[in-house]
């Protein structure tokens, strides 16, 4: 034992004996601190670019707030440009974006929800089969996809609809939103469905008043996450859709930079208020998203 | 109301027996109870019922009507499960209600069945909560509520009392059994708590291996059983079991177990005349066997000195392991004993209550 005070310290730093030594604290905290940069840094770079006044755009200035920080951008986007005599199509992205999205996942939450449910509690030749298969579709990148989407959604004749967006957007997201609820199926006990059959129910009826009212944490995750899924996706629905008035949003945005000048300033904007939306959608619903994480608390 | 008929009733599971071949009538307003030991086939048995197994072969009636392809809800059954299975999402009033709502009851109906099943079960003041809200006995009260409302043909009883405390136990047994004699229906209740059979069947059907076993009343069952298992199931602590050889002695029969000699009362020795030399089990019940000191004198008695091993004091009873050359065996004498762990006395198996079984075919020999 030494009485040393910097020897004492050391020891104290490294090896304390209850709980975490102040070394690994540090270490771990540093560790988070810097993730935590890395993740936020570039959306407040956009939030920057999206207040700064178009003829500073090139400036090497490292505030988050710029000097002269003007709503000029946001204006812009939102409701055109009277002078240069253009329109602001943005409100139109976005009700394209959330009719798409929306419909997409109503429609896969409702076909995962039944087809999850024959997968959980049926045994049918196939079965195991059928849920290997649909894990395997997510395992392809999305790109890979995109030609024979592409190909499908031409041969119904649905390019440039919303319709073949949705196809295309909820066959992608059937799979997970099958297994996410067929695994929430799994941890109710099958005894509520026989009590229910004997107590009168039909399977149809057992399926509705029994499972269904006990999955609602399961199926709003299911939905959350299909939406998510469609909100941002660029790559199909460039492909599927061509017209600038059926775009989402996230092809609208681009049109900032498909011009001779593109305009950063715009682009960080639309992007700013498209991301408001989604951060209060995902707040709202962190309470079942919470819920969904101690899935199997249902007992009988 | 109604009988209810298994007739050479079979159930596979894939390639793997389960029940094969079991008969059982199960009278209008019994209550029956099967009992068994874990992975018998009981609860197989009772779902078969339900419907909620279908039937590989054999008839299954419910009063005189065939049921191997009718669905669940249209058999007329309630039942109460083990994990009792009531609907988390719903209400204890919504629980019970329930069924009545999927059949369209009108909705005062319903609200006068509910709260006359709550009182008869005393969960009146619980009727607005949820079933998380409930304790283990309190939920299976609800449970057998949403199964009186229904008011059906049969009653059927998945152990419903095994996820219950000792004390509670014994109070819903006695509750059950009073409301099988307020609702004067059949009930089947499966257990594999041979004390719950015995104190509540009208009549029990023991099931080993999926296999009827017997079917007689509780006290007949007790007194003659059929064979070793049925002898061995029901009663507690068990019948003693040794093997043994019958001799005869002059004009007496004799049980040779080569550690001790027992000799069977004439008159009852009938059935064992002719067997000399045949290999059997002998079988006593520990109340059978006395303390020397506090024997009854009007019985056959017969001496078999023992080793007392292990003593138990219960207070209205002492149950003493005894050793007897290479057999043990269980004894519950009178609470005065005096006998300690090491005693050594000649103890008295009372010959009128004995039981012999064929050695081979485990078959009682009466
Ligand atoms: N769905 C099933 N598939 C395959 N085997 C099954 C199935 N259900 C039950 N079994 C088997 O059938 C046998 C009887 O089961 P059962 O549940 O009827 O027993 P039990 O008498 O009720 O036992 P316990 O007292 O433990 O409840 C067991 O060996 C069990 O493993
Ligand atoms: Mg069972």
């Amino acid at each position: 034992m030494t009485t040393n005070p910097i020897s004492r310290f050391f020891r104290w730093f490294f090896y304390r004996s209850r709980g975490d030594s102040p070394f690994k604290t540090i270490l771990i905290h540093a560790t988070l601190i810097i993730a935590c940069v890395i993740a936020v840094y570039p959306v407040l770079r956009v939030v920057t670019i999206s207040l700064r006044p178009n003829d500073t755009l090139l400036t090497t200035d490292l505030r988050i707030i710029p000097e002269n920080a003007t709503l000029d951008n946001y204006k812009e986007v939102l409701f055109g440009d009277a002078e240069k005599n253009r329109q602001s199509d943005f409100f139109l992205w976005i009700w394209n974006s959330v009719s798409v999205v929306a419909v997409t996942s109503v429609i896969s939450v409702i076909l995962a929800a039944i087809s999850a449910y024959a997968f959980s509690r049926f045994r049918f030749p196939g079965r195991s089969a059928g849920l290997i298969f649909l894990l395997t579709t997510q395992m392809i990148p999305a790109g890979m996809l995109l030609l024979p989407l592409f190909i499908m959604i031409a041969k119904l004749k649905m390019i440039n609809t919303p319709l073949g967006l949705i196809i295309a957007y909820a066959v992608t997201s059937v799979p997970l939103t099958i297994w996410t609820l067929k695994g929430y199926y799994d941890t109710i006990p099958v005894d509520l469905e026989e009590a229910a059959l004997i107590d009168g129910a039909s399977r149809l009826t057992v399926f509705t008043k029994i499972i269904l009212p006990l999955s609602t944490p399961a199926l709003a995750i299911a939905f959350l996450f299909s939406f998510m899924g469609g909100w941002s996706e660029y790559l199909v629905a460039r492909v599927v859709l061509q017209k600038n008035e059926m775009f989402t949003w996230p092809l609208g945005i681009f049109t900032f930079a498909q011009q001779f000048t593109v305009s950063w300033g715009q682009f960080a904007a639309a992007s700013v208020l498209i991301a408001i939306p989604i951060m209060a959608l995902f707040l709202y619903s962190s309470k079942w998203l919470i819920s969904g994480l101690t899935l199997g608390s249902v007992k009988g | 109301m109604a009988s209810v008929t298994f007739e050479k009733v079979h159930k596979k599971f894939g390639d793997l027996t389960i029940i094969n071949s079991l008969d059982i009538e199960v009278q209008d307003k019994e209550f029956l109870v099967l009992v068994g030991p874990s992975g018998c086939g009981k609860t197989t048995a009772l779902r078969l019922l339900a419907g909620l197994e279908e039937i590989t072969g054999g008839e299954i009636k419910i009063g005189d009507r065939l049921v191997n392809d009718v669905a669940p809800k249209d058999r007329d059954i309630a039942m109460v499960f083990q994990s009792y299975a009531l609907y988390p999402h719903l209400s204890v009033y919504d629980n019970m209600a329930f069924g009545l709502k999927l059949r369209k009851t009108p909705k005062e109906e319903i609200k006068r069945r509910v709260s006359e099943a709550a009182d008869i079960l005393g969960i009146q003041d619980l009727l607005q909560r949820k079933p998380r809200q409930l304790s283990g006995g309190q939920r299976q009260r609800v449970a057998v509520g949403r199964a009186i409302v229904r008011e059906p043909k049969v009653f059927l009883f998945d152990e419903p009392l095994s996820n219950l405390d000792a004390k509670l136990r014994v109070q819903m047994r006695a509750e059950i059994s009073k409301l099988h004699q307020r609702l004067q229906t059949t009930f089947i209740y499966v257990t594999h708590d041979q004390t719950e059979a015995m104190t509540m069947a009208s009549r029990i059907a023991v099931i080993n291996k999926g296999d009827l076993q017997q079917l007689d009343t509780p006290q007949n069952l007790y007194d003659h059983p059929n064979n070793l298992f049925v002898a061995g199931f029901i009663g507690s602590p068990s019948m003693n079991f040794f093997p043994a050889k019958i001799v005869k002695s002059g004009n007496s029969m004799i049980v040779d177990t080569e550690d001790f000699k027992v000799q069977i009362p004439d008159s009852l020795s009938g059935p064992y005349k002719n067997m000399e030399g045949k290999s059997v089990v002998f079988g006593i019940r520990p109340e059978n066997i006395h303390d020397p000191e506090f024997a009854p004198n009007n019985i056959h008695g017969e001496k078999v000195a023992s080793k007392v091993d292990v003593t138990e004091l219960m207070g209205n009873e002492t149950l003493l392991y005894l050793v007897s050359g290479k057999n043990t065996y269980v004894g519950r004498v009178d609470p005065r004993s005096k006998l300690r762990v090491g005693s050594q006395t000649q103890f008295i198996f009372d010959m009128d209550k004995f039981h012999i079984f064929d050695a081979e075919t485990e078959k009682a020999i009466r």
